[in-house]
């Protein structure tokens, strides 16, 4: 009888034990040393004083913004505004590393709609609303000089060639669609793809692998054949800029008086941002153009409504990129005996404590969110080709060579073409 | 008549998207936290994966392994140090389980070794920390270096981490240390 009380005691001695050394620390205690041996301390570098240069940079682009506004608004200084260019390469690019930046805020601020546990950054909310107003009122001057991805592509452009305008106007599509599934990748927590797919950020950091150097390496050739590639048929942040741009009172003009129709500015922006004077015959008579757009008004809750829905349908596919949806797939597959392999994301989960249940209710609402997300989404490219349409059709009357109310970057290249702003130079000296 | 008409609507608009952004924007300030972060491993949950030496964006990982000397036993035969199959417990090369050799194993007294970490040559694999776990009191484990890590808005690593020991740390506090610096920093 007792024997069996004492094996009892054993066991739960063992176990205990096995308890305590599964609990990692302490199996071995730190020894008394004999000798006057000190003992090193873990050393723990910090981050550069994050909250000191986070003001710098607000400054900085605070500073910049004003800068490049009165440089292209009111001094119409092309140099002025180039050398804000390479400034900004240097700091925001070389200096700051290119991380973080206003185009890439807008995930940002989508993680932070999405996921209550995220608490967006102040800098990070100034980086992204500091340019949109700045475009509200005085265009895109954002765009000019201050964005290190603009800028870096801006010193690029040599001898570009022109990209027709019908493929222009179907690639001016991109940047909503980008804008949309990276809001919806940031929103639902399954990862940065504008970061990811940044094509200049290896240059700034100036190191990479070689995949990403073939990337940017690419980039950079594009770059030199075709002006701003990423700017125009890319950038998700441009699409916010550019409604900023055409809200906003204040815009670069290309002669600093009156037009004269002299055509000479007229191939002298290479983005293809100067808008002709409309042809003075219409391609179509009255009637039929206001029947085309009445047809595309009706359009427009249809095509939002059917695109909307489609995507809504693609919430389990779209999911798929999100890497808990993946696991609880995993998981699932696993427990119903349909796979044999496991993977690493499904041997650790199931080395933990979190519940198959937690799991799957996390990649449902996970789900839920894509579901909820593509409704709009669809709502939103649909509008948003309508409105490409819409804006094909849409003719107004105008006399003069103005620069593109949405797509002009404020660069002031086309200064130099107008004779009277030579004039206007001349008087000046 | 018509131009006019047409400034008003834009004007309108304007001062509409004027107020909109002002109400994301104060909306979006009040909520912000005015503390930066950065990135940090949370040790107790690390499974040392090895993805953190390879899915940096840094050629060179900016995770390496750090030595909490207040926790390490000192012992000779160093689960962290040695591979389990070693045939001495000295510092040739096949004896060593670090794939760079970026452990010092450095004399103290009899029978006590110190280990250190040589940063250079750490590649952030874990390899050690899996040992030292397991065999061990687990103080060597990685941590996300700050002289190195760039901070990206998001971190590639903390991605493909499959036991989310990825974390957002305030800046100010940019460690999750082990043994007495742990607690008191």
């Amino acid at each position: 009888m007792k024997n069996i009380q004492l094996k009892h005691f054993l066991i739960l001695l063992t176990i205990l034990l096995i308890a305590f050394n599964l609990f990692g620390e302490d199996r071995f205690p730190k020894p008394e040393f004999e000798t006057d041996y000190q003992q090193p301390k873990t050393t723990a570098p910090l981050p550069d004083d994050s909250s000191f240069m986070d003001m710098v940079d607000i400054f900085a682009l605070f500073l910049g913004l004003t800068l490049a506004s009165i440089l292209s608004l009111k001094k119409r200084s092309r140099r002025g505004i180039f050398f804000l260019t390479v400034l900004s390469v240097l700091y925001f690019g070389f200096f700051r590393k290119g991380c973080v930046c206003s185009v890439g805020s807008v995930q940002n601020f989508a993680l932070a709609l999405g996921n209550v546990g995220y608490k967006l950054p102040l800098v990070v909310g100034l980086m992204f609303m500091l340019p949109l107003v700045f475009t509200l009122f005085f265009s895109r001057s954002f765009c000019s000089s201050i964005c290190p991805l603009g800028a870096i592509q801006d010193l690029l452009v040599f001898k570009p060639l022109k990209v027709p305008t019908s493929i222009s106007k179907v690639l001016s599509i991109i940047p909503y669609a980008y804008l949309g599934f990276a809001s919806l990748m940031a929103f639902t927590n399954s990862g940065f793809i504008i970061c990811r797919y940044d094509p200049f950020i290896n240059i700034f950091r100036l190191c990479a692998g070689l995949q990403q150097m073939i990337y940017t390496a690419a980039f950079v050739v594009v770059s030199v054949l075709i002006a701003r590639p990423y700017c125009r048929y890319l950038c998700p942040y441009g699409v916010l800029l550019g409604w900023m741009s055409w809200l906003s009172p204040r815009k670069v003009t290309i002669t600093p008086d009156e037009c004269i129709q002299c055509k000479l500015c007229e191939n002298s922006c290479p983005f293809d941002a100067i808008q002709k004077p409309s042809p003075e015959k219409a391609p179509e008579s009255r009637a039929e153009g206001t029947r085309r757009i009445g047809i595309l008004l009706v359009a427009i809750p249809i095509v939002m409504f059917i695109s909307g829905f489609a995507l809504s349908k693609l919430d389990t596919v779209l999911s798929r990129v999100n890497p808990t949806v993946r696991l609880a797939e995993q998981v699932r597959l696993e427990d119903e005996g349909l796979v044999k392999e496991t993977t690493l994301e499904s041997r650790t989960f199931r080395s933990q404590d979190k519940t198959t249940d937690e799991l799957m209710t996390e990649s449902n609402h996970i789900i839920n969110q894509f579901r909820i997300g593509g409704w709009v989404l669809g709502a939103f490219l649909g509008l948003v080709f309508v409105m490409k349409l819409f804006s094909l059709s849409i003719r107004r009357k105008q006399e003069d060579y103005i620069t593109d109310p949405v797509n002009c970057i404020s660069c002031g290249r086309c200064w130099e073409t107008c004779p009277i702003e030579h004039k206007r130079l001349k008087l000046d000296a | 008549m018509a131009k006019d008409k047409k400034i008003t609507r834009r004007g309108f608009l304007h001062s509409a998207t004027t107020l909109a952004i002002g109400a994301i924007g104060g909306t979006m300030i009040a909520k912000s936290s005015k503390d930066n972060t950065v990135w940090q491993i949370d040790p107790d949950k690390c499974t040392q994966c090895e993805k953190c030496a390879t899915e940096c964006v840094l050629p060179l990982s900016a995770v390496k392994c750090v030595h909490a000397y207040d926790v390490c036993g000192y012992c000779e035969l160093c689960g962290g140090y040695s591979t389990s199959d070693a045939t001495k417990l000295d510092t040739a090369a096949e004896n060593q389980l670090c794939p760079t050799g970026a452990i010092k194993r450095t004399f103290i007294e009899d029978p006590y070794y110190e280990y250190s970490i040589d940063e250079e040559k750490c590649i952030g694999c874990a390899k050690c920390v899996k040992g030292c776990g397991a065999f061990g009191n687990g103080s060597l484990y990685l941590q996300v270096r700050h002289d190195r890590c760039v901070n990206c808005n998001e971190c590639l690593i903390a991605k493909v981490c499959p036991s989310d020991a990825f974390v957002r740390v305030p800046a100010k506090k940019p460690y999750l240390l082990r043994g007495d610096q742990g607690q008191n920093t």
